[in-house]
C-alpha cells in the first residue's frame, strides 16, 4: 500500500518537473525572443528604444487601456483557435501547416452564409468550421492512403484555397459579397447584424465595435478539446497513433481513420477561428489580395509550439502573441517599423524548433540543484513530505 | 504571344532555380520548407545592392555585385536553417516555417529602415540586367540560369560530391559507414540551396518591375517552387521541364486580362490555381513509387542505428 503510494507520488512529481520543465523553456523562448527585439530597437534608434520602444511591446493593449485590451482580445479568440489547430493535428504527429488555407476557407463559409444567406450567427459559424473541416480532411486523406507527406499537400491546398476563395468572393468585381468602394467584403453588422456574434455589452465596455463573445468560445473550445485529448478513448487514440503509428496499429486502432479525423478536426477548428473574427466583425476580407495567406495560420504555429501543444495552454500562448502584436502596433511609426512584433513571434518559432533541447537542458539543471539539496538535507526533507 | 514567351523564360529561370536549390538541400536530407524566406532575404540583398551602388558604376559590375551579394545573403539565412536543423537535430519543417516568417519582417524592417521612413517600397534601376534578342526582351537571369542548371546537373551526376550527397539523403548511417561525413554533406546541400534560392530571389524581383514592396516578400513563389521540385521528381532536368510547365500557367495569370484570353472568362486565379493542382495530381499517381529521397527530414544521429 505504502509502496503503491510513493510510485504513484513519484509519477505525479516527474509529470510536474515535466511541466515546469516545459513552461520554463516556454518562457525562456519567450525572454530570447523579446532580447533580440531590444536588440533590434536598439540598433534602429538607440535614443528611443526603451521607452518609446520596447515599453510599448511589452505593454502591449495596456498601453491604450481598455481599446488595446480589447484588441488583443478580439485578435486572441482566432489566434486561440488557429493554435488549437495546430496543436490538435501535432498530438496525432502531423504538422498542420494548413491551418492558414483552412482558415481562409473558414472565413468564406462564415462570411457567406452572413452576407448571402442572412443565417444566425451560430449556423454561420458551424458552417465555417464545416468548410475549414473539408480543407482539413482533404490532406488527412493524402496522408492516411497514399502516404503523401501531410506538409506538401497542406501547402498546396493553402494556395488552392486563396485562390479559390478570392476568386468566387471577387466574382469579377460583382460578387454579391464585394463591396467595391472598400475593395473588401461587405461589413456584417450593415448587411445581416443577425449573423454578427452577440457582443453582450463587451464592444461598449472596451470601446471598440468587434468585441464579442469570441474570446469566451474560444476558451470554452479550448477546454473541450483538453478533455477530449486527456479524458477519452478517442483523444487516447488519437495520442497512441502519434507516438508510435505501427505500435497503434499492433494494438488494433485504426491509424488511417485517426489520422484523417485528427486533420478534420484540426481543419474546424481553424475555419472556427476565421468565423470568430470575421462574424465579429473584426475584419473584412479583401479578395485583390492574392499573395499573402492570412497570418493568423502562421502564428497559430507559433503560439501551439510555444504552448507544446497543450490546449489550455494555447490560451495563454496566444493571448500573449496577441499582446505583443498590438503592442507592436502602437509602436511609434516615426521610429520604429510596427514588423518588430512579427519580428520577436518569428525568432519565437525559431526557438521553439528547437525546444526540446532547451528542455532537456533545464531539466539536466534542475536535476542537478534537485540532487543536491536532496543529498544535503535528505532527512528534513523526508519528514516534511510525510507531514503534508 | 511575344509577352507570353517573355514572362513565361523570367518565371520559369526563377522556379528552376529555387527548384533547384531545394532539390540540393532535399538530396542531402533536409527539408527546406525555407526556400520562401530565403528568395526574400536573397531579393532584399541583391535589390538593396543595386540601389545602393552609385550611378555611374559599370553594368557589369552592378550585375556581378548583385548576384553576388543576393547568393551571399542567401546562403548567410539558409546557415539558421543548417544550424537549428542538423546541429541542434529540430524540426526541419518547423524551422522553416519559422525562418519563412522571419524573413518577410526583416526585410521590412530593413526596407523602412534603408528608405528612412514608413515605406516598405524599395526603387532601383534595372537596365543593367536586361538585353533585347529581335523584339524580345531579356535578362541577364536566363543565361545564368542555363548555366547553373548544367552545373547543377553535372555536380549531381557526375561528381564524387554528388554521388556523397545523395548517399547522405539516401542512407546516412550508410554513408557514415564509409567515411562521408554526414554533416558536413547535409550542411553543403542546405548552403548550395541558400545560394540557389538569393538568386532566384534577386532573379523573381529584378528584371520585371523598378521598385519592389518587401511587405508582400515573394507572393508564394517559394512555396510554388517547392512544387516545381516535386512535379520534376527531384531531378535537375525534370525540374527545367516542370518549371517551364508551371511558368506557363504563372504567365497565363500575369496577361490573362490584357488579352484575348480574358474572352475565356477564366481570371488570373484561375491560372494561378493550376500548378499546384497540377502538381496534386501528379504527387497522387506517384506516391507509390515516389523519387523523394528517402532520409529527408529526419535528423542524422550518430549514435543512432
Amino acid at each position: 500500500m505504502a509502496k503503491q503510494k510513493t510510485t504513484r507520488s513519484l509519477d505525479v512529481r516527474a509529470k510536474l518537473h515535466q511541466s515546469v520543465n516545459t513552461v520554463m523553456a516556454a518562457l525562456l523562448c519567450i525572454l530570447i525572443g523579446l532580447l533580440v527585439g531590444l536588440l533590434v530597437l536598439l540598433i534602429i534608434n538607440p535614443e528611443h528604444a526603451w521607452a518609446d520602444g520596447f515599453m510599448r511591446i511589452i505593454q502591449g493593449g495596456f498601453y491604450d487601456y481598455p481599446y488595446g485590451v480589447g484588441r488583443t482580445l478580439v485578435n486572441g479568440a482566432p489566434l486561440i483557435m488557429t493554435g488549437l489547430s495546430v496543436a490538435f493535428a501535432f498530438k496525432t504527429g502531423l504538422f498542420n501547416i494548413g491551418a492558414a488555407g483552412q482558415y481562409t476557407l473558414g472565413a468564406f463559409g462564415g462570411l457567406y452564409c452572413a452576407l448571402v444567406l442572412h443565417l444566425p450567427w451560430f449556423v454561420c459559424l458551424l458552417v465555417s468550421a464545416l468548410l475549414g473541416a473539408v480543407w482539413g480532411a482533404i490532406p488527412g486523406i493524402f496522408k492516411a492512403y497514399l502516404n503523401i507527406n501531410e506538409v506538401i499537400t497542406s501547402i498546396m491546398f493553402n494556395w488552392i484555397g486563396l485562390y479559390l476563395v478570392c476568386e468566387v468572393i471577387y466574382g469579377r468585381g460583382a460578387g454579391p459579397m464585394y463591396d467595391a468602394n472598400n475593395t473588401r467584403t461587405w461589413k456584417v453588422q450593415d448587411v445581416s447584424p443577425g449573423s454578427l456574434i452577440p457582443s453582450m455589452g463587451l464592444s461598449e465596455y472596451f470601446h471598440t465595435t468587434s468585441n464579442t463573445i469570441a474570446i469566451f468560445l474560444a476558451i470554452a473550445v479550448a477546454i473541450l478539446i483538453w478533455v477530449v485529448l486527456e479524458k477519452t478513448t478517442f483523444g487516447y487514440e488519437l495520442k497512441a497513433v502519434g507516438l508510435n503509428k505501427n505500435a497503434a496499429r499492433y494494438a488494433g486502432i485504426n491509424e488511417k481513420k485517426n489520422i484523417i479525423l485528427s486533420m478534420t478536426i484540426a481543419g474546424a477548428l481553424a475555419g472556427f477561428g476565421a468565423g470568430l473574427l470575421y462574424l465579429s466583425g473584426g475584419a473584412e476580407w479583401n479578395p485583390l489580395n492574392t499573395t499573402t495567406l492570412p497570418a493568423m495560420g502562421f502564428n497559430g504555429i507559433a503560439t501551439a509550439l510555444l504552448a507544446s501543444s497543450h490546449p489550455i495552454g494555447t490560451i495563454f500562448s496566444s493571448l500573449f502573441v496577441s499582446h505583443i502584436t498590438v503592442g507592436g502596433s502602437f509602436l511609434p511609426t516615426r521610429y520604429f517599423p510596427t514588423e518588430i512584433a512579427d519580428l520577436i513571434s518569428g525568432i519565437i518559432i525559431y526557438l521553439c524548433a528547437f525546444a526540446m533541447l532547451f528542455r532537456s537542458l533545464i531539466g539536466h539543471v534542475m536535476e542537478r540543484k534537485r540532487k543536491n539539496t536532496e543529498a544535503a538535507a535528505a532527512a528534513p526533507d523526508k519528514t516534511g513530505k510525510e507531514g503534508k | 504571344m511575344l509577352l507570353l514567351i517573355k514572362y513565361t523564360l523570367l518565371y520559369g529561370i526563377v522556379l528552376m532555380l529555387v527548384a533547384l536549390g531545394g532539390m540540393f538541400s532535399e538530396h542531402s536530407g533536409i527539408i527546406n520548407i525555407a526556400l520562401e524566406g530565403i528568395m526574400v532575404i536573397g531579393g532584399l540583398g541583391g535589390v538593396l545592392t543595386v540601389a545602393m551602388l552609385p550611378t555611374g558604376t559599370a553594368p557589369w559590375l552592378v550585375v556581378l555585385l548583385s548576384v553576388l551579394v543576393a547568393a551571399l545573403s542567401g546562403m548567410v539565412y539558409s546557415l539558421l536553417l543548417a544550424f537549428a536543423s542538423i546541429n541542434l537535430k529540430a524540426d526541419q519543417t518547423i524551422g522553416g516555417t519559422a525562418l519563412n516568417m522571419l524573413a518577410t519582417a526583416i526585410a521590412v524592417i530593413l526596407a523602412k529602415n534603408y528608405n528612412g521612413s514608413t515605406s516598405s517600397k524599395v526603387s532601383y534601376t534595372n537596365n543593367a540586367f536586361l538585353f533585347k534578342i529581335g523584339g524580345l526582351e531579356l535578362n541577364i537571369f536566363i543565361p545564368l540560369g542555363i548555366l547553373l542548371l548544367i552545373i547543377s546537373y553535372v555536380v549531381m551526376y557526375k561528381t564524387r560530391f554528388g554521388l556523397r550527397l545523395r548517399a547522405c539523403g539516401e542512407h546516412p548511417q550508410a554513408a557514415d559507414s564509409v567515411g562521408i561525413n554526414v554533416y558536413k554533406m547535409r550542411y553543403s546541400g542546405v548552403l548550395i540551396s541558400g545560394l540557389l534560392g538569393g538568386i532566384g530571389g534577386l532573379a523573381y524581383i529584378i528584371p520585371s518591375v523598378q521598385t519592389w514592396s518587401f511587405e508582400v516578400g515573394v507572393a508564394g513563389t517559394g512555396f510554388l517552387a517547392l512544387a516545381v521540385m516535386i512535379f520534376g521528381q527531384w531531378k535537375p532536368m525534370h525540374i527545367f521541364g516542370a518549371a517551364m510547365f508551371f511558368a506557363v500557367f504563372k504567365s497565363l495569370a500575369n496577361i490573362a486580362d490584357a488579352t484575348v484570353l480574358s474572352q475565356l472568362g477564366w481570371s488570373s486565379n484561375i491560372y494561378n490555381m493550376m500548378p499546384f493542382i497540377a502538381s496534386m495530381v501528379i504527387l497522387a499517381f506517384t506516391s507509390k513509387n515516389s523519387m523523394a529521397p528517402k532520409a529527408e527530414g529526419i535528423p542524422y544521429d550518430k549514435g543512432s542505428r
